[in-house]
């Protein structure tokens, strides 16, 4: 999928198939999986190992529930249903800051501009920008702000520690 | 006061420059409706009955005699003459042009001002104590703290799109003056019992549609560890709270479904998740904030003076101003002033841009160039000698500044209603007005003594009616405008919330009705008791008694039975 990363827009093998693709027959190659497929058929896909994995979540999940599987994922999709549902820089920050993952997490969703910088504080690394949004124009989004006051899951110090 | 430092400034003026983009894309149709609507929301801007309105941030109501000017300058240049004062001690500007928006918001940063999330649902501005720093009942100064949760909360990467809007207030005096249990979290600073100051916090107040009392979640919170608790509270809201109904999204509601031991119990987790890390709150920090608020160099022998007791026994009009405005300070020799905006002829809480250079004008003479905004929506100049009263009375006086009503009856609260506010389902600032009209005897209310009526045009309750000792809450029925009254509700300490009086009144009534309720008053009232006492101890009965007599009530069932 055509998405940002790291500044620019690049393509990557990345799919998210939906969930009665298990059934009906998986796409070759990388695949993002739906949460609730990954929980009903979690030990059928531990065996394949003929693809990377990733899991697509929302804001209903609850990461807990995923602490001792998120090794399995390259990388784990973070929906946003509409922009204004802000659950998932929560999640986002769970995943970072207390479970230290390490892998790409994915803004899909309703991923806009103005909501980038947000996003990419809280540890979100790469970005399927909406589909009729110009995604070139969007990495402007990154650059809004020079200065941050608050520590985040970039890692930025509180600013008071540069005053 | 706080001065910005380049950091402060740059992200204030990359604000301007984000605003200005975002505002040029969607008119360029770049951004759809619904995609600019939360942009500019989070920038105060709303679009309003007639034209957008612009909520600017004032934190904790401060204001330099600077500021104030820039904000009478930009009702001048940009707005009709004029500014709204609200009870988050805002300002709103009622007529701005779309298109000049991102120009108000740069002429704002020139003066270290700014208009971010003083709407959206994020955080909003932080609320606090008008005596803050000069009232003799402090334990200690709020508004350092205040200013570390705005730097903390603003453009927070994680709470920027919350289910609902957000407010926390902070008061540091043993009387609460800042309605802080009414707030989504509220900031008591208490000692503890290891002898420091630290915070009481509470969680889940709120008005609205369905008002509650905010619940105590930690009753003693080091310094140290204020953001991390902040942020741990702000993150269980984030997750958990209702998105799906815009009535049910508050953080009452949550406080409220969980149960506040349940709330308590994932608030504390995440709060050892979160607080050793760098959310830790340096005491360095700490100090160099509060640095920024010392005391002004007060006058040692201020109160060594006659002219001001001369001045109180020759001018019954200046000493009856005094007696209602003028509030005591912790320094001898020096008062707080409540500049009034209530006077019979203007909506309250409005102030021209004459009055605002005016009293910026005022405050730089006699003040230290300080300005407080209450929640009460009047202002406060709070450093005068005493020896000067008298001058910034007369300046007042000529201002039409100076009603001698801090407390009494037309000291209204009033929300902008259905002149303005395109939610509003009847009208606040034509009540105030019939109010006004009918009781203009000061005699009369300064009789009745202190009474707080508070007013608003919906159930959002912007007007806080639910915590007035008189509530008026609009409502509309088949299309007219109703007003339904409460009684004995207060945000002050053993905050509650006012008690219905009965069925709502058409609008030509509600003046009458608060007559009659006023005549209960006088006629139960035992030696000094203010009305609020007065409506403890003897309830809500005897109020209902007279206003809705039972055979009238009985006429009423009775038609609604054959109906
Ligand atoms: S209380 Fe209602 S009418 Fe009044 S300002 Fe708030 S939303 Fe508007």
């Amino acid at each position: 999928m055509r998405v940002i990363k790291d500044n620019k827009v690049i393509d990557d093998n990345w799919q998210i198939v939906e969930g009665s693709a298990i059934e009906s027959g998986l796409p070759a190659g990388d695949v993002i999986l739906p949460f609730s497929v990954w929980q009903s058929n979690r030990e059928a896909i531990l065996s394949w190992n003929d693809r990377k994995l990733g899991l697509l979540i929302n804001g209903e999940h609850d990461i807990d529930d995923l602490a001792g599987d998120l090794d399995h994922f390259n990388i784990i999709a973070i929906e946003f249903p509409a922009f204004k549902d802000g659950r998932g820089y929560s999640q986002a920050r769970i995943l970072r800051d207390h479970y230290d993952y390490s892998g790409d997490l994915r803004a899909v969703g309703d991923v806009l501009r103005d909501q980038l910088y947000f996003m990419q504080r809280c540890g979100i690394s790469s970005f399927l920008i909406k589909e009729e949004k110009d995604i070139e124009d969007a990495i402007r989004g990154f650059s809004d702000f020079s200065v941050k006051y608050q520590t985040a899951a970039d890692g930025a110090e509180p600013l008071y520690k540069q005053r | 006061m706080y001065q910005y430092d380049q950091y402060d400034q740059t992200i204030v003026d990359e604000r301007v420059a984000q605003f200005r983009d975002q505002t040029q894309r969607y008119l360029k149709g770049e951004l759809s409706e619904d995609e600019y609507r939360v942009l500019r929301l989070m920038n105060g801007l709303y679009v309003q009955r007639h034209a957008p309105m612009l909520r600017v941030a004032i934190p904790y109501g401060l204001l330099s005699s600077e500021q104030l000017r820039m904000l009478a300058l930009i009702a001048r240049k940009y707005d009709k003459n004029y500014g709204h004062f609200s009870t988050r001690q805002n300002i709103q500007y009622n007529w701005p042009k779309l298109e000049t928006v991102p120009d108000i918001l740069a002429d704002l940063a020139s003066v270290q001002m700014h208009a971010i999330q003083t709407s959206g649902n994020c955080i909003r501005n932080t609320s606090s104590d008008h005596l803050a720093g000069v009232a003799k009942d402090e334990i200690e100064d709020p508004r350092p703290y205040c200013e570390i949760i705005r730097q903390w909360s603003t453009l927070h990467p994680e709470f920027s799109f919350l289910p609902r809007k957000f407010k926390i207030a902070v008061s540091g005096a043993r009387n609460d003056r800042a309605a802080v249990s009414v707030h989504d979290i509220g900031l008591y600073l208490v000692e503890g019992a290891n002898g420091n100051v630290g915070f009481r916090v509470l969680a889940g107040g709120g008005l609205g549609r369905t008002p509650y009392i905010g619940t105590v979640i930690r009753e003693y919170l080091d310094k140290k560890d204020l953001l991390s608790y902040l942020e741990a509270i702000l993150h269980v809201y984030n997750r958990f709270g209702r998105r799906d109904n815009i009535y049910k999204a508050r953080i009452k509601i949550l406080v409220n479904s969980l149960g506040a031991e349940k709330f308590t119990k994932l608030v504390e987790e995440e709060w050892q998740r979160l607080r050793e890390g760098a959310l830790l709150l340096e005491q360095k920090e700490i100090d160099r904030v509060r640095a920024y608020f010392q005391a002004p160099e007060y006058e040692d022998n201020a109160h060594h003076d006659d002219s001001f007791a001369e001045k109180l026994e020759t001018n019954k009009d200046f000493a009856a101003w005094v007696k209602r405005n003028v509030h005591d300070h912790k320094m001898p020799g020096y008062r707080a002033v409540f500049v009034s905006l209530k006077s019979r002829n203007l909506a309250p809480g409005d102030a021209t841009d004459e009055q605002m250079d005016a009293i910026a004008d005022i405050a730089e003479k006699f003040s230290f160039s300080q300005i407080v905004v209450t929640h009460d929506q009047n202002l406060v100049l709070n450093n005068v000698k005493q020896a000067d009263l008298f001058m910034v009375w007369q300046a007042l006086s000529a201002e039409d500044l100076a009603t001698p009503n801090i407390g009494l009856l037309t000291d209204m609260i009033c929300c902008p209603g259905l002149d303005f506010c395109s939610l509003a389902n009847a009208g606040s600032i034509p009540i105030a007005k019939q109010i006004n009209d009918k009781f203009d005897d000061m005699d009369y209310l300064h009789d009745i003594g202190e009474i707080k009526v508070k007013m608003s045009g919906c159930m959002n309750a912007c007007g806080h009616h639910h915590v007035g000792h008189i509530g008026i809450l609009g409502v509309s029925k088949k299309g007219e405008e109703y007003y339904q009254l409460t009684l004995g509700g207060t945000a002050e300490n053993e905050a509650s919330l006012g008690d219905r009086l009965g069925p709502a009144v058409e609008k030509s009534k509600v003046a009458d009705t608060i007559g009659k309720i006023l005549n209960v008053y006088i006629e139960l009232r035992q030696e000094d008791e203010k009305f609020l006492e007065t409506y403890k101890r003897v309830g809500i009965e005897p109020f209902k008694d007279h206003i809705y007599p039972k055979k009238q009530v009985k006429e009423k069932e009775l038609a609604h039975a054959s109906h």
